[in-house]
């Protein structure tokens, strides 16, 4: 890869930190969270890894992994960091700068009717929240 | 002391044994609550976006609301708990967000009240000896596994609920009622959430599958939860997982309730049906 | 009118950017009585020191200003060039002009320049009225006493000793050797640690200089730098260690045995006894809470067996009083303890421990006679996972700084694993691997290479006991992969924290600490073992987390430092201190009560009337003691007491300076 100061820096980083309201360069990679994410499997990349794309600039690639989905908002991440980085913020603000854009995972008319009548509501309440644009 | 009740939507349509046995609980105990004269859904998600200051009127509009009426809300569902906890806290801390809430909702409410979770109430107000002395019903040593979820617990400093890395609220009160409390290491451990809801995992529930085993190889003969969707979680996955040890998902509520002696069809224990095991430890639908 | 110098200096940079030097030199140079004014651009500098000494000596220079840096930088270099040219050292008065002025207005280059023609004015006006002083030398006690008898008090201790000085050796436990004496082997050499710690142990048993007061601790120090008085506290040790022949027949039949922190949870100790078979001095010490007899019952199994008759459960505290002249603070760490880390089980798992309990096991006198066993079942365990960073670098919810030893330590332990288990593995999650000293890089490589650890990179998150096992959920970041163990023994390397009561010692001593409780020494740099307090040294882990090569470095280095004080016949004190006019003193006492330091004392003027005596009450100030901080002459109500250097006048004057200059810049 390639680095330059431009790309180190953009405008969707500071985005990012924005939303998230977390800085980026506080995480320093020990992967604490990795080790304690309940869905670390599911998600192919592993969490230290997508900030560590944001760290190197490479926000498409954050965006790309399938581990911002895959997060459940659990916390568990946070509330062992070192640092108090806030991981699930981060991958809060990944998931709404692609919802806003219009790129959701879920799409209602595609959810099955069944789903409504077996689901408790909070159930769908969040999936609608964090999935759907 | 009387307080306002949060129910939130879940305990009004599909948790309804939720509702009726903490509304019976806290009676039996002591406890006056008396619902919120209007409520919305509190969102079901606290919001991470520091934008997303919408997402907070709902819950900021609740907690204005318990206010001015002059009451500590209460609250059972771990979704509704974690959402109005944190709105609040932002709400004391964050002068910028609170402005625009005032301002949008036309309530003024600086982060004044409180949020109380019937457990709480049960540790610090009541006192589980206390509890333990109205019992009426023997539970027969059931041995029970308490399931913590994520939002109860964290984040740890927001919701100071109980310890996140061993909390032993639930466990406490268990034995109060005269259940024998298992313990086990995930008993902290996230269900799976939202995700098997999104479809996205179209592989089992590997979370609630986790959780449901570690319960079990710790020799539990039930999993009690205080969230709808967790609970939804560990009794879907058990479809998921062919030949596993499933264990009766109850709310802690329907168990504290029996205790305290509601009967066990307005608890919601069915001895025909999910809740075979469990009912025939404890007695209930013996022929006499 | 006193003839006055000026000389402003530019830094460089850091003045002369911001402030117009040449300006404030010309504004000076029209002030009455100031017949020298120049800039320059490095004062400090031995060019610029010349520009000072030429000008006292061609122009008779009775005070000079430097305006320049703070006078903590160089007030001395320029006392100290003065003093050289002929002029009285504090005839010399810094205007700061730098921290105090253009570092702190960097974008307003005019203000900035208004605020030195200030700042330099009034100090003009400070050193036009100060008087030629002349410190007051006292004598020094030529004694020091060391605090703290691990191996960097006792190198001190030896250090100072063998350079002729008597030094009394402090130690709250009742043997020294401290932490080094749990150790089993040391890294990079693996010499066995009570190898080559117990012949210093006696050596300083054994030297006639140095006493050692063990099972004792200072309660309360008094006085300055040459001139300390110490009390100290010997407690109690039940047992009389004069008639005592070291013979342990107390130990062997004593039927209390109670858990022993030296152990570190993995064995007992009973309620008389060493702490381990080298100990010195080599005498037991009855434990008051875990000792039956001293607790009620009916137990004399120790008395009855002593052949000497030395136990005396009658025995009582003893308080001293000593006089030294320099402190040596050597009091070590301690270690973060299991039970605040949540994630790793709070200290309730017996297969998980902390690294010294490692050492503990691994040591041929500790629990397990040299074993490594799990604390469990007492197996052979094949499978040890090491946690590296255990609550250190962890801003949020333990230390925030690097405890230095553990990636060292923890490549020791799972090189000393792999030679007693050689069928066995070690696993360790690291997040950095710290090994700079000499050899310490190729001995972490030896580890990996030639006795198989394998090094993870990340943390773990998370253990808990899974059947018989520890189940380790951790992460290996450089092959972004979540890793679960199944371990037999994990062993944490837990941070290294300052003693528990570190700022209560420190606030006794009068020396500063850090946000974290360890102590802070006059400059991390340039004065490592030196603290803000005359006579006070620091030296070892007391300051932060280091191995034992620094921590015996340090301690030369203080000894060092106080041979330097000691071999002094006298020593200078400063004069700038307070001073009284007994002519206007009325003898109130409300300085006496304001002084910190006691230093002011009542005295009587008796003069003849007639034929009566007559008797007035003033006071006196000790120059020995007085630190001239002033609190007494804010008190004084008689404008009797004046702090040399910064009389009332003097600082009324600067005040009248700064108002005139600032008005006429209107």
């Amino acid at each position: 890869m390639k680095l330059t100061r431009h790309g180190l820096h953009s405008e969707m980083i500071e985005k990012i930190e924005r939303i998230s309201g977390e800085e980026i360069s506080k995480c320093y990679q020990c992967g604490k969270c990795s080790a304690g994410c309940p869905v670390a499997q599911e998600m192919g990349t592993l969490p230290n890894r997508v900030v560590r794309h944001l760290q190197l600039g490479q926000d498409e690639r954050a965006f790309e992994a399938e581990a911002v989905w895959f997060c459940t908002s659990c916390h568990t991440c946070e509330s062992r960091c070192p640092k108090g980085f806030d991981l699930s913020r981060v991958m809060e603000a990944l998931r709404a700068v692609l919802l806003r854009r219009g790129e959701a995972p879920v799409r209602p008319e595609d959810l099955p009717a069944e789903l409504f009548a077996a689901a408790p509501q909070q159930a769908i309440v969040s999936c609608y929240r964090k999935y759907v644009s | 002391m009387k307080y306002g009740y949060y129910p939130g939507c879940t305990l009004h349509q599909q948790a309804e044994e939720f509702d009726v046995t903490t509304r019976e609980s806290a009676r039996a105990l002591g406890i006056e609550l008396e619902e919120l004269d209007s409520w919305q859904c509190c969102g079901a998600v606290f919001p991470l976006a520091t934008d997303a200051v919408i997402n907070l009127a709902a819950p900021f509009r609740a907690l204005a609301a318990a206010y001015e009426a002059g009451v500590e809300l209460v609250t059972v569902c771990a979704g509704c708990l974690n959402v109005l906890r944190r709105t609040n806290n932002l709400v004391q801390n964050d002068d910028e967000t609170r402005d625009k809430l005032v301002d949008f909702v036309e309530e003024d409410y600086a982060g004044e009240g409180r949020v109380h979770h019937l457990l709480e109430l049960l540790r610090d107000e009541v006192g589980f000896e206390s509890v333990s002395e109205r019992t009426k019903r023997d539970l027969n040593g059931l041995r029970i596994a308490p399931y913590y979820g994520c939002l109860l617990l964290r984040p740890p400093d927001e919701m100071e609920f109980d310890d996140a890395e061993d909390p032993q609220i639930l466990e406490n009160m268990l034995a109060g009622i005269g259940a024998h409390p298992v313990s086990y290491p995930l008993r902290m451990d996230c269900c799976g959430a939202y995700l098997p809801i999104g479809e996205l995992e179209e592989r089992r529930n590997r979370a609630a599958v986790a959780v449901m085993r570690s319960a079990s190889a710790a020799g539990a003969e039930a999993i009690v939860t205080s969230c709808p969707l967790c609970a939804h979680n560990l009794e879907q996955c058990a479809q998921d997982v062919p030949g596993a040890e499933m264990l009766p998902v109850l709310y802690f509520s329907q168990v504290l309730a029996y205790a305290l002696g509601l009967d066990a069809d307005s608890c919601g224990l069915e001895p025909d049906g999910l809740h075979a095991g469990v009912c025939e430890k404890i007695g209930i639908g013996e022929v006499k | 009118m006193r003839k006055i110098g000026v000389f402003v200096c530019h830094c460089g940079l850091n003045i002369a950017g911001t402030v117009d030097v040449k300006r404030v030199a010309e504004r000076c140079a029209e002030i009455p009585g100031v017949v020298h004014s120049e800039d320059y651009s490095y004062m400090c500098s031995d060019p610029g020191q010349n520009l000072i000494a030429e000008a006292i000596e061609e122009k008779d220079l009775e005070g000079i200003v430097v305006a320049a840096c703070s006078p903590t930088m160089h007030e001395p270099t320029f006392r100290a060039a003065a003093e050289a040219a002929g002029l009285n050292p504090y005839q010399v008065q810094m205007a700061n002009i730098r921290e105090q002025c253009s570092w702190v207005h960097p974008d307003d280059e005019e203000e900035a320049t208004r605020k030195a023609e200030g700042i330099v004015g009034a100090a003009v006006e400070k050193v036009r009225r100060d008087e030629p002083l002349v410190p007051h030398e006292i004598p020094i006690t030529k004694k020091a006493m060391v605090v703290g008898g691990g191996i960097t008090g006792m190198q001190a201790a030896l250090d100072i000793a063998d350079a002729g000085y008597p030094v009394i050796l402090v130690e709250r436990e009742a043997t020294i050797g401290g932490r080094m004496a749990q150790l089993s082997e040391t890294f990079p050499t693996l010499d066995c640690a009570s190898c080559i710690l117990t012949p210093k142990m006696a050596e300083v048993g054994r030297h006639p200089l140095i006493e050692l007061m063990a099972y004792s601790e200072v309660e309360e120090v008094s006085g300055s730098v040459g001139n300390f008085r110490v009390r100290v506290r010997q407690k109690p040790t039940y047992v009389d260690w004069d008639a005592c022949m070291g013979c342990m027949q107390c130990q062997q039949q004593c039927p209390s045995e109670v858990e022993s922190e030296f152990e570190r949870g993995l064995g007992t100790k009973k309620a008389i006894g060493v702490d381990f078979p080298q100990a010195i001095p080599n005498r037991p010490k009855i434990d008051p809470e875990h000792c039956a007899h001293l607790r009620g019952d009916f137990c004399w199994l120790c008395s009855r067996s002593c052949p000497v008759d030395a136990i005396d459960y009658e025995q009582e505290e003893r308080i001293v009083e000593e006089e030294v002249g320099a402190i040596v603070l050597s009091t070590g760490y301690d270690m973060l303890p299991q039970e605040v880390l949540g994630e790793y089980g709070y200290g309730k798992y017996p297969d998980v421990i902390d690294s010294m309990a490692f050492e503990r096991m691994k040591s041929s006198s500790g629990p397990t006679g040299g074993e490594i066993r799990r604390p469990s079942d007492g197996e052979i365990p094949k499978e040890v996972v090491f946690i590296q960073c255990a609550g250190s670098r962890d801003p949020d919810k333990g230390q925030s700084y690097c405890s230095k030893i553990c990636c060292m330590y923890t490549a020791k332990h799972a090189t000393l694993y792999h030679h007693s288990v050689p069928d066995g593995q070690a696993y360790i999650f690291y997040t950095d691997v710290r090994a700079g000293g000499k050899g310490y890089e190729e001995f972490v490589q030896r580890t990996v290479e030639e006795d198989n650890a394998l090094y993870l990179r990340g943390r773990v998150s998370r253990v808990y006991p899974e059947g018989d096992k520890i189940l380790v959920k951790g992460v290996d970041t450089l092959s972004d992969e979540n890793v679960e163990i199944h371990a037999d023994l994990v062993v944490l390397a837990t941070a290294v924290t300052p003693r528990t009561d570190a700022r209560e010692m420190a606030r006794i001593f009068n020396v500063g600490t850090d946000e974290h409780g360890f102590l802070n020494e006059a400059h991390i740099k340039l004065r490592p073992v030196e603290t803000t307090t005359p006579g006070v040294y620091v030296a070892g882990a007391v300051r932060g987390p280091r191995d034992i090569s620094d921590a015996a470095a340090e301690a030369s280095g203080a000894a060092s430092k106080v041979a330097m004080l000691l071999s002094r016949e006298e020593m200078e004190t400063d004069p700038l201190i307070a001073e009284v006019d007994e002519g206007d003193c009325s003898g109130c006492l409300w300085c006496v009560a304001a002084c910190p330091f006691d230093a002011i004392e009542e005295k009587y003027l008796t003069r003849r009337v007639g034929d009566r005596e007559v008797s007035r009450r003033v006071v006196e100030v000790n120059v020995g003691v007085c630190q001239g901080c002033g609190a007494c002459t804010v008190a004084c109500r008689d404008g009797a007491m004046n702090l040399k250097g910064y009389k009332d006048e003097q600082i009324l004057a600067e005040v009248e300076s700064i108002c005139l200059i600032a008005g006429s810049q209107q």
